[in-house]
């Protein structure tokens, strides 16, 4: 306050130097009042994250079944041997990694073809548009029942009528292919979100090089690869990665449909956890897959978090 | 210059039709008798009938589903906004050299998989008395949805000219004054397509709904998923209650279709 005011021989007429001081200062919130503004935020998610991932990994030391008040202390790595050695592990994460990985193909693929063909202008784009976006917006267990009964039971449902007619008989799908069945269900519930980012993704190429390509003659095909498809770079990974997160999950629809059987041919990561922890109560037993699959998620996490980090422009 | 297509067009409109036809053929079975539902050669054509959602609202229960969905939906959107805005505010006019760290971290927590901490969240649920209650799960969206709502807050804040906040701090606003008559009437927008998409994930979650509630707090996909019990199977009627559990969070989802993008990659797509 003591003087750039004063000093500035170009002199701010009319702007004596306290007051423009204090305008520069004023200007701004002091971190006294903008820190209590994001405090609650960050506390809050503080807790949300070391409380619950606290627990589960002391746990997943611990002998604790609900059922049996007398089993307690350490476990050593015992859980996590039971698991390894009981095969459930293997089958869970084998499972696991075959319905991520051909959902995230189905969607990907079809998401960005589909991405752009809705690039191209024709009557009724926008309705089309909401209709092929539509079964995001579906609770999965209304997904998962609808397919599941109206269009894939073998006796009354359409796709059985169908395969029939033309003479190929109905099949069990949840009988015969119950991977594929939910993989089938969750691709359906996903593609519409990979569509939708790759579609807001496209509509930002350059117009001016897409219709200097075709002039020299590129077809369609070549102008998707060549042009499209890495100009998606970016936005295909950030589906991937969103993706995967979601799809370590998967627990309602095999809830509905399968309830992970027949065996365990549908038991993923998250329904083993489920059933060892609310169906055989082994809470240590659960704890320890769950920390599996916290690490699962969080390599793929650290991808997401690089490619976020640099569009962010803090 | 885009260009027309009638290939692509038709294409389009076929993938279109394809993608929705389940949901169009869970329309017409909820208009169907149960014995018309399950009829094979399926039916096309025929008489429809409103019995089935007759049968669903007098089904006292399945308003008390409805509403639950209602209140933990818009409960937690609410609590959400009221934490999210201030921080997406502070951190989007007012960044320090944490902000970049703090908006990184927030992003994290959410990659924290929901099946990991099942065992804790259950034992701290039943320990406090909360299984089953709407509370848990209002408690529980909001803190899993929180990232989801600072991030798309802050990109949406980001886009308003600072200096409109300046000048209101120069007038002699205090924060509050800033935020609630400057900023929210300037970002309204941004903050509606914000709480849709809350909304719509919430109204939608099932992972939690499913393990922590059984049937005084069950929202409507824990009372769906009820339907998958054999004895229970009436397809008309399960196609009726999805119908009415699915329209309202569809008409969201087609309004709010290009911010939720946004939401959804963190700002990464736009």
């Amino acid at each position: 306050m003591s003087g750039a005011g004063v000093s500035d021989p170009a002199g701010r007429r009319g702007t004596p130097a306290p007051g423009r001081g204090q305008v520069g200062r004023r200007r701004r919130f002091h971190l006294s009042e903008t820190l209590p503004l994001v405090a609650p935020s960050v506390l809050l998610l503080l807790v949300w994250m070391i409380v619950p991932l606290a627990m589960t990994l002391y746990f997943s030391f611990r002998r604790y079944n609900l059922l049996n008040p007398m089993l307690h202390g350490w476990a050593g790595l015992s859980n996590y041997r039971y698991l390894v050695e009981s095969g459930a592990l293997w089958s869970a994460l084998l499972v696991t990694i075959i319905m991520v990985g051909a959902v995230l193909a189905i969607t990907v693929v079809f998401g960005a073809v589909f991405a752009a063909l809705f690039a191209n202008e024709f009557p009724g784009q926008g309705i089309a548009r909401v209709l092929v976006i539509s079964p995001f917006f579906v609770m999965p267990t209304v997904s998962a029942l609808v397919w599941k009964n109206l269009l894939m039971n073998p006796v009354n449902g359409l796709i059985g009528y169908l395969t029939r007619a033309v003479g190929l008989g109905a099949v069990d799908w949840f009988g015969r292919l119950p991977l594929i069945s939910i993989i089938w269900i969750v691709a359906w519930e996903w593609l519409p979100f990979a569509f939708l980012i790759l579609f807001t993704s496209i509509q930002s190429v350059d117009e001016s090089s897409v219709e200097a390509a075709r002039l020299d003659g590129a077809g369609p095909i070549a102008i998707f690869r060549h042009i499209q498809v890495p100009h998606m770079g970016r936005a295909i990974s950030v589906v991937v990665m969103m993706e995967t997160i979601f799809l370590i999950g998967i627990f309602a629809e095999i809830f509905v449909t399968t309830a992970g059987g027949p065996g365990i041919a549908t038991t993923n990561l998250a329904f083993l956890i489920y059933q060892r922890a609310l169906l055989a109560f082994n809470v240590g037993g659960a704890s320890a897959a769950g920390v599996i699959a916290i690490i699962l998620a969080n390599i793929m996490a650290l991808f997401l978090i690089n490619t976020v980090a640099k569009r962010l422009d803090v | 210059m885009k260009r027309r297509s009638l290939a692509a067009g038709v294409l389009c409109w076929l993938i279109a039709l394809a993608m929705f036809f389940p949901l169009f053929w869970m329309l017409l079975a909820s208009f169907k008798t149960e014995v018309e539902a399950v009829q094979t050669p399926p039916l096309l054509f025929f008489h429809p009938t409103l019995r089935n959602y007759h049968d669903i609202f007098q089904q006292a229960d399945y308003l008390a589903f409805f509403w639950n969905s209602v209140v933990i939906s818009v409960v937690s959107t609410a609590i959400e906004l009221v934490i999210a805005v201030p921080a997406a505010f502070a951190m989007a006019f007012y960044p320090t050299k944490r902000t970049r760290g703090t908006l990184l971290w927030m992003l994290s927590t959410k990659m924290l998989p929901a099946v990991g901490v099942l065992v804790p969240i259950y034992l701290l649920s039943r320990d406090f008395h909360l299984l089953d209650t709407r509370i848990a799960l209002i408690i529980i969206y909001v803190l899993s949805n929180l990232p989801i709502a600072v991030w798309m807050l802050f990109t949406f804040f980001r886009e308003t000219p600072k200096d409109i906040i300046e000048a209101s701090r120069i007038d002699g606003a205090g924060v509050w004054q800033s935020i609630v008559n400057v900023l929210l009437p300037l970002v309204a927008p941004g903050i509606a397509s914000t709480a849709l998409l809350n909304i719509i994930l919430a109204w939608n979650e099932a992972f939690w709904s499913l393990n922590l509630t059984a049937h005084d707090a069950a929202p409507l996909p824990a009372f769906i998923a009820s339907f998958s019990a054999p004895q229970g199977l009436f397809w008309a009627k399960l196609s009726a209650a999805s119908v009415l559990a699915i329209a309202p969070i569809l008409v969201f989802g087609w309004i709010s279709q290009r911010q939720l993008v946004r939401g959804l990659t963190f700002g990464a797509v736009k």
